[in-house]
């Protein structure tokens, strides 16, 4: 469905996507990853024909966004970052101005209140875009990118600025257009993409850094699974008792987070599994295990991996983990 | 491009801008046609020669608008994505634009039928008339239309179609101070005054009309480059 080949763009002497390749098939849900400016924009700028490329090509259902530029957008709806309204417009009117844009075939009222009754802004549709919440003009935003029914919709960043409610009533609503619409979205929490993505592109400093599923990614990085162990005992002898066990690699002290315990990080040799050994020996002693799990690389922990940004782990982390907590809820 | 043209159109009189606009095209052609009557003047070639100025300056703030704002309120990623041409885009707000100006001077059609209750009336030199206005009214549009485009701005663009037409206005009476022969030869055929009065005079010369006409259509032209540039920079 989209063809992207070795597309580049250069701002001055800034190199903004340097070679990016990847295509999307028929009803996939993509998604595009990526710090802030790592290029995600810009991509999409690009497969809207928003930009031209420095280099490269793009190909939606088979014509040039360059060379048939009104067959390909036909194709597409296009969700920018900033919903793009007219502000002094009524949403009815701006629907309807949006719909003899694209030069649209299918019955106008029935076509337009179905997309109404789906992004639910039914009750705002007399109002002036003016004076509707984020929430509401970003839903708009999305109303005006299914108009049209286009084949492709690429969505930037869709979520932002919602509330937890909102992030998933819409995130549902890209699940069902997934359905019978090839479907790009961007973000940069993952937790998003995760919850509505088949496929993930990751992108930094506008290369393509990875593309693949959520599964694949998590697995390339499972090699060094540790565990980490709430242990209620002395922490010098538990800690020596621990190193003592066949296929640890190393122990190490964590610190005490609940009274009268004592946490450990547990690293075993390769893919040795040494839980087992690990409830008999401190059975024997006595010492009750209250709390064992593996650390299973989250995908937050990947994308830090693979954007390279070790020196801001700690923030990164909780603040992602707050979103996802968030969304979750 | 006609739902460009619609919206634009319907704009003008969502914002304050359109009512404005007109309000001064009727208060000045108004008075100066009351004052040209009470003189016992019935010829409304006066009233368009008067015209000259105010609609100088009155057509930037029709065109200060139409294409700076889309680019701050970020429209232009809807327009630029959706599949129309650019040349329809820039065309629906060019024509938006000459519609309302066009608007502007329609009650001369009334002063028009007044003054031929009293003297005998060459309708022709009356076309001749509305069609100067109109062919001046497209190109200063046009002018507009381009520095529109080239900021995000609206008073900079204001400001800089007002240096435009300060420019056209002063140049007539530039060419003679400065006195040099090919300077004034220069002058006089780019001499926006000198061509529309020539028309409005009755007088219906090509090269008039060829004149108003390109020049629209190479500023159009420009402004249609100038959005094809941005994806590109």
């Amino acid at each position: 469905m989209i063809e992207v080949t070795n597309l580049s763009k250069r701002y001055g002497n800034h190199l903004a996507v340097s070679d990016v390749s990847f295509t999307v098939k028929d009803g996939e849900i993509l998604g595009f990853l990526g710090p802030n400016g790592a290029g995600k924009s810009t991509i999409m700028n690009i497969l809207t024909g928003y930009l031209s490329p420095t280099v490269g090509t793009v190909k939606i259902d088979g014509f040039d966004i360059l060379e048939s530029p009104n067959d390909a957008k036909k194709r597409i709806g296009y969700l920018p970052e900033l919903p793009p309204l007219y502000l002094d417009m009524t949403v009815k009117e701006y629907l309807y101005f949006i719909y003899d844009l694209k030069k649209v075939n299918l019955p106008k009222v029935p076509h337009i209140t179905e997309i109404c009754r789906l992004v639910k802004i039914e009750e705002v549709y007399d109002r002036l875009i003016k004076n509707l919440s984020k929430g509401y003009r970003q839903r708009v935003g999305i109303a005006q990118a299914l108009i049209g029914n286009p084949d492709v919709l690429i969505l930037d960043e869709p979520t932002v600025g919602l509330d937890p409610k909102q992030i998933i009533e819409i995130r549902n609503l890209i699940n069902h257009l997934g359905k019978t619409h090839t479907v790009i979205l961007s973000s940069h929490i993952l937790s998003e993409i995760q919850a509505v993505c088949e496929r993930m592109i990751i992108i930094n400093k506008g290369k393509l850094i990875a593309d693949d599923t959520a599964e694949n990614l998590s697995k390339d990085f499972s090699e060094d699974h540790s565990l980490t162990a709430r242990i209620a005992g002395p922490s010098k002898d538990v800690l020596k008792l621990l190193s003592s066990i066949k296929g640890v690699a190393t122990v190490s002290y964590l610190g005490s987070r609940e009274k009268d315990t004592n946490d450990f990080n547990i690293d075993p040799i390769e893919s040795a599994d040494v839980r087992r050994d690990v409830f008999e020996r401190l059975a024997e002693r006595n010492w009750p295990l209250l709390e064992l799990k593996t650390n299973e690389l989250s995908l937050e922990q990947i994308f830090l991996r693979l954007t390279d940004a070790s020196d801001k782990d700690e923030d990164f982390d909780i603040n992602n983990f707050k979103s996802f907590k968030e969304a979750k809820r | 491009m006609l739902a460009i043209f619609k919206r634009e159109f319907k704009a003008y009189f969502i914002s304050p801008v359109g009512y404005v606009v007109l309000a001064f095209f009727l208060l000045f052609s108004g008075y100066i046609f009351s004052s040209m009557f009470m003189a016992g003047l019935p010829d409304i070639t006066v009233l368009f020669q008067n015209m000259f100025t105010i609609t100088l300056f009155l057509v930037p703030i029709l065109t200060m608008r139409l294409m700076s704002e889309d680019k701050r309120q970020k429209v232009d990623q809807a327009l630029l994505t959706a599949p129309v041409k650019l040349s329809s885009i820039v065309l629906g707000k060019f024509f938006a634009a000459l519609a309302v100006f066009a608007l502007g001077f329609a009650n001369t059609l009334i002063f028009q039928i007044i003054i031929s209750c009293f003297v005998s009336t060459n309708w022709l030199v009356y076309l001749g008339n509305v069609v100067g206005m109109l062919l001046l009214g497209a190109s200063l549009i046009a002018i507009g239309l381009l520095i529109s485009a080239l900021t995000e701005s609206q008073m900079v663009a204001a400001v800089g179609t007002f240096a435009i037409s300060m420019l056209i206005f002063m140049l007539d009476g530039l060419a003679e101070t400065i006195g040099i022969d090919v300077f004034k030869k220069v002058a006089e055929w780019v001499s926006f005054s000198g061509r529309y009065n020539t028309f409005i005079s009755g007088v219906f010369d090509y090269s008039n009309l060829i004149f108003f006409v390109s020049v629209a259509a190479i500023f159009l032209f420009l402004a249609v480059r100038t959005l094809e540039k941005k994806r590109w920079a």
